[in-house]
């Protein structure tokens, strides 16, 4: 549930930072699993990083081998998601591969983490978060034990900017076919 | 196969009644309340003796408990822990996620529903006022007999004239929209999609994903039970009818606004099928009044705005996992109601409700927190649903319109939460477990 109303300029860039912990103590609002982290002008996001299984890195490059075909074959396969972008990472920490996935969306914490669980369920996608320590295998039965790993392996940000703050991502493509539209009439009067 | 022997009747059917009771009660010791419970199965209907004598049947009994009511019982803490975190921190404790706030928060409620003393509810659906009365002298008897059970309060209900047709104060036609149940042999209305799985609904039975839920247990109390989010919501008719004299010049005009905030014309007929006039036939036709989608019909909302009630409630086929979303509702208006022409006259009215569902987190709750109370909801920047969400008179509302929509600011509340809680309603042999309880 968003309690900001859009009032926010787009045009003017906005940074914000955020304190130790991820929430604003005065404020802190209270979502279906517990206190949602703040939006900010860079809109609702998560940071998640864990520790891999050991020996596991190859199952996240098919992973995102089946991630690409999947978008391809259905472009609307995570709308639901309601996203701006995605990032998967890995790293290396002391001979030990980290990962991190890092996403940008205009729907709440909880909603996106139910969402997803439910995503996964109707594609039967596997998620790769099944290749994470302490990732709890009863996933598909258990939303809840999904969101708490989620909560658990957020890094929340202490700083966040935007060069067109609090634009979401429908409003963003809403812009770009009245762009393309005007295009067209213009093409058209000539 | 749905055990129809079981479920308590309010889950599946709809009683004929015209008149109603829901009496909330305490439990002082668990030796009185577990007679209490054994006395009242007595008077529930299941599902199939309801369906058997309804043409005979005067009157429908329903009943169910909060958390703490189960820990009153008796239940031990293994099976008291099994049930979901939201039940069992119950309605009064996630405020904030529902949108109780302000007006509506808990410390506003009446009928002491926002205390922890809050254990049990007895739901009486009659068919006349004399059964009514009958019902509740029978029952004022047998709180008597059990002097650890204490009344906290009651409130009695009554359909509004005219009776031909549900509805409520405002003067919606009402109960056009409702899931089917796979094997419950109620053929769905046109438009109200295939029936569901019963694991949407009632426990013990596969979801829409297949998954039976282990929670609570033991696995004699789950069978056939569902949680219930019960609503008292007044409804401030005075302050309704004078926004639409405010905002329509002429009483056409009037009916549209009352339209536009809805969804639907008073006479129940949506407007993606009846966009520019009121079709009462069309709103009385259950074969066609809820026959409609949005994606295709009306993706703009030039006829039922992106943030109305019936859009938000139920976005159909411009939401995801709807099937996963779907909720079962039941109740009625209580209050008299308030003669047209006449001023408000600050007798309490209003709705109160029973939203019937397996999971309250991802169903009633997510309602509540998404559809209802979101700001953003369909990109509208300063909204909340105009009939059941909170407002402060800050909020406006968007009625999309060729060429240059129409923004109404400072939306009034026209209803105010006034009481509520969760309840789990457990199946016949589940309210039997509970009876027989050492504790």
């Amino acid at each position: 549930m968003s309690n900001d109303s859009k009032t926010q300029d787009w045009s003017k860039p906005a940074a914000m930072a955020i304190p130790k912990g991820g929430y604003f103590q005065d404020k802190v609002e209270q979502g279906r699993y517990g206190p949602v982290f703040p939006k900010t002008p860079a809109c609702y996001g998560f940071s998640i990083l864990a520790k891999i299984i050991s020996g596991r890195e190859d199952v996240f490059y098919k992973y995102a081998k089946d991630i690409e075909a999947t978008i391809a074959a259905q472009p609307d396969a995570l709308a639901v998601l309601q996203l701006h972008y995605l990032r998967w990472v890995l790293f290396p920490i002391k001979g030990d591969t980290y990962f991190m996935y890092q996403g940008i969306f205009d729907t709440d914490f909880d909603k996106y983490t139910e969402d997803a669980v439910t995503l996964f369920g109707i594609t039967g996608l596997r998620t790769v978060f099944e290749n994470l320590e302490g990732f709890p295998m009863d996933w598909q039965t258990n939303a809840a034990a999904f969101v708490q790993f989620v909560r658990d392996h957020q890094c929340p940000s202490f700083l966040e900017y935007a060069e067109y703050p609090y634009a979401s991502a429908t409003e963003i493509k809403k812009a770009l076919r009245l762009k393309a539209a005007f295009s067209t009439m213009l093409d058209q009067m000539q | 196969m749905l055990e129809f022997d079981d479920i308590q009747h309010l889950l599946l059917t709809r009683a004929p009644a015209l008149t109603a009771r829901y009496e909330f009660l305490s439990f002082r010791n668990g030796a009185s309340g577990r007679a209490w419970v054994s006395a009242v199965k007595e008077t529930i209907h299941s599902a199939a003796s309801m369906r058997a004598g309804v043409d005979e049947s005067k009157r429908w009994v329903t009943a169910a408990f909060t958390w703490n009511g189960l820990r009153a019982l008796g239940l031990d803490e293994a099976s008291l822990t099994s049930f979901p975190e939201e039940f069992k921190q119950g309605m009064a404790a996630r405020a904030e996620v529902l949108g109780d706030t302000g007006m509506n928060a808990p410390e506003h409620w009446v009928g002491g529903l926002a205390s922890p003393d809050l254990h049990a509810i007895v739901i009486l659906f009659a068919r006349d006022d004399a059964e009514h009365d009958r019902c509740v002298s029978e029952h004022e008897k047998l709180v008597a007999s059990c002097p650890g059970v204490e009344a906290l309060s009651a409130l009695d209900l009554h359909a509004i004239p005219p009776f031909g047709y549900a509805h409520e104060h405002f003067g919606y036609r009402d109960r056009l929209s409702e899931p089917a149940i796979e094997g419950n042999h109620i053929e769905p209305t046109p438009g109200s999609g295939e029936p569901l799985k019963p694991g949407e609904f009632i426990l013990g039975y596969p979801d829409e994903y297949g998954i039976v839920s282990d929670s609570p247990r033991p696995e004699i109390l789950a069978r056939n039970g569902s949680y219930m989010a019960y609503r008292r919501l007044e409804e401030h008719v005075g302050r309704f009818r004078e926004f639409l004299r405010q905002h329509g010049d002429t009483a056409e005009e009037q009916e549209l606004i009352a339209a536009k905030l809805m969804g639907r014309w008073r006479s129940g007929a949506p407007l993606t099928l009846a966009p520019e006039k009121d079709d009462p036939t069309l709103g009385a036709d259950m074969q066609r009044n809820n026959d409609f989608t949005y994606k295709q019909m009306d993706p703009h909302g030039y006829a039922v705005p992106l943030g109305s009630h019936i859009r938000r409630m139920n976005p159909r086929d411009t939401a995801h996992n709807m099937n996963r979303r779907r909720m079962i509702r039941r109740g009625a208006p209580y209050g008299p109601p308030l003669p047209e022409g006449a001023p408000d006259d600050g007798v309490e009215r209003g709705i109160a409700a029973f939203v019937i569902c397996a999971s309250l987190i991802r169903q009633f709750e997510f309602a509540q927190n998404v559809w209802a109370n979101d700001r953003n909801f369909n990109e509208l920047g300063n909204e909340r649903d105009p009939i059941i969400g909170a407002h402060d008179g800050t909020l406006e509302y968007k009625i999309p319109k060729r060429p240059i929509r129409r923004k109404i600011v400072g939306l009034p509340a026209f209803t105010t939460v006034r009481g509520g809680a969760y309840f789990f309603l457990p199946g016949l042999k589940a309210l039997g477990y509970l009876a027989s309880l050492n504790g």
